[in-house]
């Protein structure tokens, strides 16, 4: 800084500040809030594109490539908004939040925000396939080959045993946001297990981190694509398979979780606005592999999201063109 | 919650005795009758199941969503409360943390903002905050946190100017009429104990995603300190002060502006001061909502689990906490010598102000003209070695501590937890029932006991009395282990100026640090359990009861300590029979904040582990199906709160009225 340099030096710094303030008010002097300062050669009205950004690494990803997408090759304005599911979808009927770019299942949601209120639209798959299960650590699947089979739980019952799980074995379910059947699958297919609810995806997390580095039992709830995955490959337990209403019934579950085709919901409003950045939201798919390869930049590499979209799009040009109109 | 002021008749020792041996054959008797009954009518409730009154609070809830773009309400009442604050938090921002004006930078840089932060800290307060005041601030830029900081800055400005406004009124008016004070205690009851999680999802709806709803959140929870604590400070004004200004012929508003305000001005100064803390305890989350700043750092940090950006961004809300914690501390005693001091020294400073004032006013000039002093230099990188540093830490301790950590969580589970959890959870609703009214009763009196009999009698309307006990047996063994350690580390602190100088910035960074930070090492420690909760519960609670305990062991009179010393008692015996009893009243507040801070921390158990009511209100926070259930499981919350805090509080009471030696 400043302060410890001679007058003369004192001067020269200021002039050179002085010439610096001059560049950067010259060409930084657009409008504050102005609608549609085009930055990119951008093709029709963007405008500002709103754009929720709900609390999760492989959403970040889907996200952080839209945005870049979006104001590099459209010129939109973008504004990303840090919300909990919930709240991005109230966002659709007050106008403050135009696309929810990965949405797992939530039925409740649509049926409420697209059928009731019709303030929100659907746009399509991601092309991101989700998969609700559980799971054991690499060790244990090593270890214990046929733990992957559920019918064989009862068995390890004792390994799983914590101060949390009264004599029986634990299955540790975590993140609330996602629907769960495990207390009825727990009843249903006579496990002797007892469900802990952990309440955090960074409980279920640390969970299976500290469970392989310690080579200690631990089986849980989890999901694919899941950023984790890049750094420590867990193993799913097959649950009897999913069959097409084997779960209308919730307490008498007794199969795995289906598939979930994430999907892309946008408000009703914006569907309808004609922004290009419509279009791309709607057009925007891509696979697993491409998702979790940009989680990793962000969550392992701890690159930014804008500096991870920017390397993500760069070397997936042609992928990036399909996209646009 | 408590701000205990009024004493009570003395008592005679032999009551004591006999309340004590009542409590005794209370809880025998529940015992015995446990042994009996367990397991039966226990109210359970599973995970996923609904009662209808938590089906009715979805329907509310929806209807008022479905609502919103037609009801006259939100179109002329809610969205002009937003407008206006809307435009004050954009105002602070634009001052100084977000490009405005038509500018790419802030309308006042970094140079300006740390200037006018050591001024205002010397004008307020004295020199010495001062220094620290620019310290804190360059540190922020240090960290390569400038501009989340500011954003945190002016939120809080914001959060805690409105809360001023409305809170300081209500105060002086619940400190003149005790009939408003009684009709308001409840309302800050609830304000202050209903977790946030609650009502973040439903104030989007009112005040839509932004600043305004980011604000109203905040100032939820911070506006009752500045309540209570006024109202606090107007009725402790003496009696024969009022009088006399009524007696020299004082109309009410003379007596109010010239006699009461002034001299209530030190205590409300600390109000002030509550309210700050309060305000910057919401920055994480308000975050959730899409709050901009610092809290936004910590969440995304921890998407990733990754500490140390998490870390560094918490210590920045501590660093800030401290300063104004500092800052407004020194303002209140310069509020209470300011008459004092010689016309001298008074000359001099006021000749140094407003030298001081015109250099301010060339930074702030500076800052706005040039790049240097606007934008805070990158490439300091203390950040980053912050964050490598925290990161190694917990690695260390991930690694090696675990199995020690595992050891003690499972004593503790076994040998404190699962007993009175037990008892708890396993007994008929009704027996805990009315051993809780008796309880209340033995203890705070008859109207104590009512107020406990109304709260059970809700939180089985509810639909989750076994939660509840759930809760409250996790939240009984954190106070009990918060009250151990309060008691050992405060008298440690009252005794010794040394160790309180020591400890006091570690108790405040416990305070303030967002509980999210320690959660994921916490969690490698001691894994997704109950326990877990506990030690989060312990890091928030044990600094305000230590605090508690050091101060009333420092109130004790020296001549006390003095005599016993001189009669030739141990520091043993003069710890235990001088100094503890005598800050008696100082225990049971610190018991009755020490309960109540725990109860705060129960949402963010649920994150952990801890389940029962903190996991339903987390859970109905992220699923809409979930939202009656969890706003239920917040008003249990809040029941446990109020049933405790009124039979704490009448404890206190009685408590003071014994021999207490002030």
């Amino acid at each position: 800084m400043v302060t410890g340099r001679r007058p003369a030096g004192r001067f020269a710094a200021l002039a050179g500040a002085a010439a610096l303030a001059l560049v950067v008010s010259g060409c930084g002097g657009a409008k504050v809030g102005g609608s549609s300062d085009s930055t990119g050669g951008g093709k029709g009205k963007c405008g500002t594109f709103n754009l929720a950004v709900n609390p999760w690494v492989g959403y970040e990803a889907n996200a952080a490539v839209i945005a870049y997408v979006a104001e590099k090759d459209l010129g939109c304005k973008v504004t990303k908004k840090d919300l909990k599911e919930e709240v991005a979808w109230q966002g659709f009927g007050t106008g403050e939040v135009d696309a929810v770019v990965e949405n797992w299942g939530h039925d409740d949601l649509k049926k409420k925000y697209i059928d009731q209120q019709k303030t929100a639209v659907s746009a399509g798959e991601t092309g991101n396939t989700g998969v609700i299960g559980w799971y054991v650590p690499p060790w244990m699947a090593k270890k214990y080959p046929d733990i992957t089979d559920s019918k064989n739980l009862n068995k390890y019952a004792d390994l799983f045993k914590t101060s949390e799980s009264s004599g029986k074995g634990q299955l540790l379910d975590g993140d609330p946001s996602f629907v769960t059947n495990d207390g009825a699958l727990v009843k249903n297919l006579k496990l002797d297990y007892k469900v802990v609810y952990a309440g955090s995806e960074a409980a279920l997390i640390q969970a299976f981190r500290q469970a392989e580095a310690k080579k200690t039992p631990v089986i849980g709830y989890f999901y694919e694509p899941q950023w984790l995955f890049s750094e420590l490959k867990l193993t799913k337990v097959d649950l009897p398979k999913y069959t097409d209403g084997c779960d209308s019934v919730p307490d008498k579950v007794a199969c795995d979780y289906p598939g979930y085709l994430l999907d892309k919901v946008v408000s009703k409003k914006f569907s309808t606005s004609g922004s290009p950045a419509f279009d791309l939201v709607k057009k925007f798919e891509w696979t697993n592999e491409d998702q979790n390869l940009v989680a990793k930049y962000i969550a392992q590499d701890k690159m930014s999201p804008e500096a991870a979209a920017k390397k993500w799009v760069d070397a997936n040009r042609t992928k990036v063109k399909s996209w646009l109109p | 919650m408590a701000v205990l002021t009024e004493r009570a008749t003395a008592r005679p020792a032999p009551v004591r005795n006999t309340r004590r041996i009542a409590v005794a054959a209370i809880v025998a008797g529940w015992l015995v009758l446990w042994l009996i009954l367990r397991g039966h009518q226990t109210l359970e409730l599973g995970t996923s199941d609904l009662t209808s009154l938590h089906r009715w609070f979805n329907d509310f809830n929806d209807a008022i969503g479905a609502d919103r773009n037609s009801n006259p309400l939100f179109l002329y009442f809610f969205n002009e409360i937003r407008l206006v604050i809307d435009n004050l938090v954009t105002f602070f921002q634009g001052l100084i943390s977000q490009p405005s004006f038509g500018r790419p930078v802030p309308a006042i840089g970094w140079l300006g903002v740390v200037a006018i932060a050591g001024y205002a800290s010397w004008a307020l307060g004295n020199l010495r905050v001062a220094a620290l005041a620019v310290g804190g601030f360059v540190f922020f830029g240090l960290q390569g946190l400038w501009q989340e900081s500011m954003d945190t800055l002016a939120l809080t400005l914001s959060a805690v100017f409105v809360s001023l406004l409305i809170g300081i009124p209500i105060g002086v008016w619940a400190g003149l009429s005790s009939r408003v004070n009684r009709l308001v205690t409840p309302v800050l009851d609830f304000m202050q104990t209903m977790p946030t999680f609650v009502y973040l999802a439903p104030l989007t709806l009112f005040f839509l995603i932004g600043p305004a709803s980011a604000t109203i959140a905040t100032l939820i929870y911070a506006t009752p300190p500045a309540v209570r604590i006024t109202a606090h400070a107007i009725r402790s004004v003496p009696h024969t002060t009022v009088e006399a200004a009524e007696s020299l012929g004082s109309t009410r508003r003379q007596t109010l502006t010239k006699v009461l305000l002034p001299m209530a001005k030190r205590t409300i100064v600390l109000g002030v001061n509550q309210t700050i803390m309060a305000a910057l305890s919401m920055v994480t989350i308000a975050a959730l909502i899409d709050a901009p700043g610092l809290g936004k750092t910590v969440v995304k940090a921890l998407e990733t689990l990754d500490v140390g950006v998490a870390f560094n961004a918490g210590l920045a809300i501590v660093v800030m906490a401290i300063v104004l914690d500092r800052v407004t501390t020194a303002a209140s005693v310069r509020a209470e010598v300011a008459g004092r001091a010689s016309r001298n020294s008074v000359r001099r400073r006021r000749a140094g102000l407003v030298g001081a004032g015109v250099v301010t006013a060339v930074c702030v000039w500076l800052s706005y003209t040039y790049v240097w002093a606007s934008q805070f230099p990158e490439g300091a990188g203390l950040g980053d070695d912050i964050a490598r540093t925290a990161d190694s830490v917990t690695r260390w301790a991930q690694s090696n501590l675990s199995g020690a950590t595992n050891g003690l969580r499972d004593a503790m589970t076994t040998a404190l937890l699962n007993p009175f959890e037990d008892v708890l959870t396993g007994s008929p609703w009704w027996l805990v029932g009315a051993v809780l009214v008796a309880l209340g009763a033995v203890l705070g009196g008859w109207r104590a006991g009512a107020t406990a009999a109304v709260c059970v009698a809700l939180i089985v309307a509810s639909g989750l009395w076994r939660d509840s006990m759930t809760t409250l047996a996790s939240s009984l063994v954190a106070t009990v282990i918060v009250m151990a350690l309060g008691v050992v580390v405060g008298v440690w602190m009252g005794r010794s100026a040394m160790a309180d100088r020591l400890i006091r910035p570690v108790l405040d960074a416990g305070q303030t640090m967002p509980a999210f930070v320690y959660l994921v090492p916490f969690l490698a420690l001691f894994g997704a359990t109950r326990f877990t909760a506990i030690v989060a519960a312990i890091v928030y609670a044990a600094p305000v009861t230590m605090k508690i305990i050091a101060d009333g062991i420092r109130g004790v009179p020296e001549t006390a300590v003095e005599a016993a010393t001189a009669a030739g008692s141990s520091t043993w015996q003069t710890i235990t029979k001088v100094q503890l009893p005598m800050a008696r009243k100082s225990l049971t507040l610190a018991t009755n904040q020490g309960l109540i801070y725990v109860l705060s921390m129960v949402v963010v158990g649920g994150l952990v582990g801890a389940g029962a009511l903190g996991y339903d209100v987390v859970a109905g926070f992220s699923q809409g199906q979930l939202y009656g259930k969890g706003l239920a499981a917040g008003l249990a919350i809040v029941l446990l709160g109020v049933m405790f805090d009124r039979i704490t509080q009448a404890a206190a009471q009685r408590a003071a009225g014994a021999p207490s030696g002030r």
